[in-house]
């Protein structure tokens, strides 16, 4: 039962990877770029959270309602003045802008916020269960949050596969001069994109920061997962990034179960496992 | 190439260094027209993860400045300056600014606080260069054997007060027989950090005196620090049975286990936990489930000591930190405070104030009484390093708010007692 129970607790895990990793995904899928800002980034939606949440009293899942529209107006701003002077032929430049941002944001947040370990109070929801089975208690929030992390994904597929603005994303995605010569403005449509990332990192952040404590230097250490689960999905596929974040979250429970030494190792083995035996991934995007 | 008229590149940068030069100038010929000068370097870690422990430095350097500046060695005027120096908290920053230090602001004595990650590469370049060096807030284990120290050698030119691992083992089962909790099975929680390595080692760590007093360590095995998923140790725990909880973890961490014991019907009565809840914001983010969490105390307001160098009370120098940040009081405040006093009363002591050996041996022959506590370097645990006294205690909500109080000084009797400890739930 303990294994049963670990490897539920690990699917759990799984979607919190998942919505880390999500946002990275789209951007990555849309412009080709690597996020090196994208943990930070979350961590400041968090404390955007807690901001609002300090001066309004609202809970933090409905502080979403307003953290979501402000980190996408942020999003929109930062890809239109910023990242798109970076991009190009070149990768580098975008992987070193972000970089800098990165550490731009962490030392801003310090700043702002001191070095104080904080944490959205979120009531009973936080700590509340339900039994699904002898030895297996369901927490409210980390269903909740794999709940959301399932939302998350079909939300942008469809936004992706059904929409104009979709389209775009997918054109600019798979041939940019091409895209621009029909008419679509690719800044612009990049600064959708960040808009529509800044989203998933605000509710990305939110969870975050109900689940555990944070801090203006929290955001590198958990990015790492998003990476993995990104490639374990394959680059740029929503679907396969949750399947990554489960996969992830799993293999971390079973190694876990053995001895809690291995539980990351675990995880970066199965990570090293997939990268081996498929490089693309499990479910690239538009596999040829 | 066309040539400019008037200003020139050259010309600028020979005017702007000439500009950059002239307060140094100023400095010299005033400082040495009289009173010898006496540099302090300090390195802190003011940003980064360990950003907390230098949380009050601008509060205690205004006030450590202040009362520096009518200092006398051996009755003649000192003019003492401070470098203060961040570290980033990290190692390798920490060494490069001692270097710095060392090197350029030519400092006669380093100061250094904040976990081990900031005292050890800088006592490791003091002791390479031959500069003075006294350091706090590390566990002396970490700080002597994490530098390669010989307890039959020991260091020549770096020291360093704080308690050890011995002492918050003793001051942990001290709390727990105030709980009443009959001798069983405990709950441990070790990351795979410098402390966690230290505190979970089967044989110089918690398992020994533990078993000697009766308790049997339930460790499921060290974790990865910023861990997602406590599920296997909860597990583990709840299947022994254990009724109290022990380890040193980080505050993300321990929030994460926390929340998900609750999730997951794991109940323990006592919580004792080290470095998670040494700070008031922490303790405050968990909400109700703050409440009633145990840990050790190395210094606090109700400490019956002074500074020798302000003589300000323990409390009056926690109180000023309130009025002056509007925050709730920390324990590295009493520390880092302390390090100024020994610095100050060095420079009192020191024969010729230019001359690194004479301020080893005024350092060496320490005898003072500050903020928190005694210090002299009498050779106990090691040449090196001096202890400190260290209590135990809980945080209980007051009055809505989270207060550290004493509940245990079997160790420490000298340290009054401030409440009773209860059990959580």
């Amino acid at each position: 039962m303990d294994w049963v129970n670990g490897i539920v607790q690990g699917v759990l895990v799984g979607g919190l990877f998942a919505l880390f990793a999500t946002g990275l995904s789209l951007i990555f899928g849309v412009m080709r770029i690597v996020n090196i800002a994208h943990g930070d980034m979350i961590i400041a939606c968090a404390y955007l959270a807690f901001t609002i949440i300090q001066l309004s009293g609202l809970h933090p899942l409905v502080s979403l309602l307003i953290v979501i529209p402000i980190a996408s107006l942020v999003g929109y701003l930062l890809q239109t003045a910023i990242l798109n002077r970076t991009l190009g032929k070149d990768i580098l430049p975008p992987l070193l802008v972000t970089f800098g941002l990165s550490i731009i944001v962490q030392n801003g947040l310090l700043e702002v916020y001191s070095a104080d370990s904080r944490r959205l109070a979120a009531g009973p929801i936080e700590t509340g269960s339900f039994p699904l089975a002898r030895g297996i208690d369901i927490g409210y929030l980390p269903l909740l949050t794999f709940l959301t992390a399932v939302v998350v994904v079909a939300g942008l597929q469809f936004v992706f596969y059904r929409t104009e603005i979709g389209r775009s994303f997918r054109a600019v995605s798979d041939d940019p001069e091409t895209s621009q010569l029909m008419g679509l403005d690719n800044r612009k449509v990049y600064g959708l994109a960040m808009a529509l990332c800044l989203a998933v990192v605000a509710i990305a952040g939110v969870f975050l920061a109900t689940r555990s404590n944070f801090d203006p230097f929290m955001g590198p250490s958990r990015l790492i997962f998003g990476f993995e689960a990104v490639i374990i999905g394959g680059l740029g596929n929503l679907w396969g990034t949750l399947v990554g974040g489960v996969i992830l979250g799993v293999a971390q429970a079973i190694g876990a179960q053995i001895d809690p030494g291995w539980q990351l190792l675990a995880g970066h083995i199965a990570f090293l496992v997939i990268l081996a035996i498929r490089p693309e991934g499990l479910f690239p995007r538009g596999a040829r | 190439m066309t040539k400019r008229t008037g200003i020139n590149r050259r010309k600028v940068i020979k005017g702007a260094s000439a500009l950059l030069a002239m307060p140094a100038l100023f400095k010299v010929t005033q400082a040495s027209a009289q009173t010898p000068v006496f540099k302090i370097g300090y390195v802190s870690p003011q940003t980064g993860p360990l950003a907390g422990f230098a949380e009050a430095d601008g509060y205690i350097l205004s006030g450590v400045r202040k009362a520096l500046a009518g200092i006398k060695s051996n009755g003649k005027p000192v003019d003492v300056t401070i470098v203060a120096k961040d570290s980033q908290s990290s190692s390798n920053r920490a060494a490069e600014v001692a270097t710095e230090l060392i090197e350029k602001d030519k400092v006669n004595l380093l100061l250094a606080t904040g976990a081990p990650d900031n005292t050890n590469p800088v006592a490791d370049q003091a002791e390479l260069s031959e500069v003075p060096c006294v350091t706090s807030i590390s566990p002396w284990q970490p700080y002597f054997f994490g530098r390669n120290g010989d307890p039959a050698k020991g260091f020549k030119w770096t020291y360093h007060f704080f308690w050890g691992l011995e002492d918050v083992i003793a001051n942990y089962l001290g709390v727990w027989k105030q709980t009443g909790l009959k001798p069983g099975k405990i709950g441990g929680l070790f990351p795979n950090d410098a402390d966690g390595n230290a505190w979970g080692d089967k044989e110089r760590g918690f398992a020994k005196p533990l078993a000697a007093a009766g308790y049997s360590i339930v460790d499921p095995g060290r974790y990865q620090v910023i861990n997602n998923d406590f599920t296997a140790q909860i597990t583990a725990f709840k299947e022994a049975g254990c009724e109290i909880v022990t380890g040193n973890m980080i505050p993300p961490d321990f929030a994460t286990f926390w929340s998900q014991a609750a999730q997951q019907g794991f109940k323990p009565k006592v919580v004792t936990i080290g470095k998670a809840l040494l700070f008031p914001s922490v303790i405050e983010s968990l909400g109700d489930r703050g409440d009633g969490l145990t840990t050790e105390i190395w210094w606090s307001p109700s400490h019956p000591f002074t500074s020798s160098l302000t003589g300000e009370s323990a409390k009056v120098i926690a109180d000023g930190f309130t009025t002056a940040s509007g925050k709730q009081w920390t324990q590295p405040i009493g520390f880092n405070h302390a390090l100024f006093e020994v610095a100050a009363d060095v420079i009192k002591r020191t024969a010729d104030l230019s001359d690194s050996n004479a301020v080893l041996d005024a350092i060496v022959k320490t005898n003072l009484n500050t903020v928190v506590g005694p210090i002299a370097w009498k050779g106990q645990p090691v040449k090196n390093v001096v202890r400190t006294p260290l209590v135990g205690g809980q945080w209980q909500k007051i009055n809505g708010r989270s207060e550290l109080i004493i509940t245990y000084n079997g160790e420490a009797p000298q340290i009054p007692v401030g409440g009773k400890l209860k059990l959580i739930g």
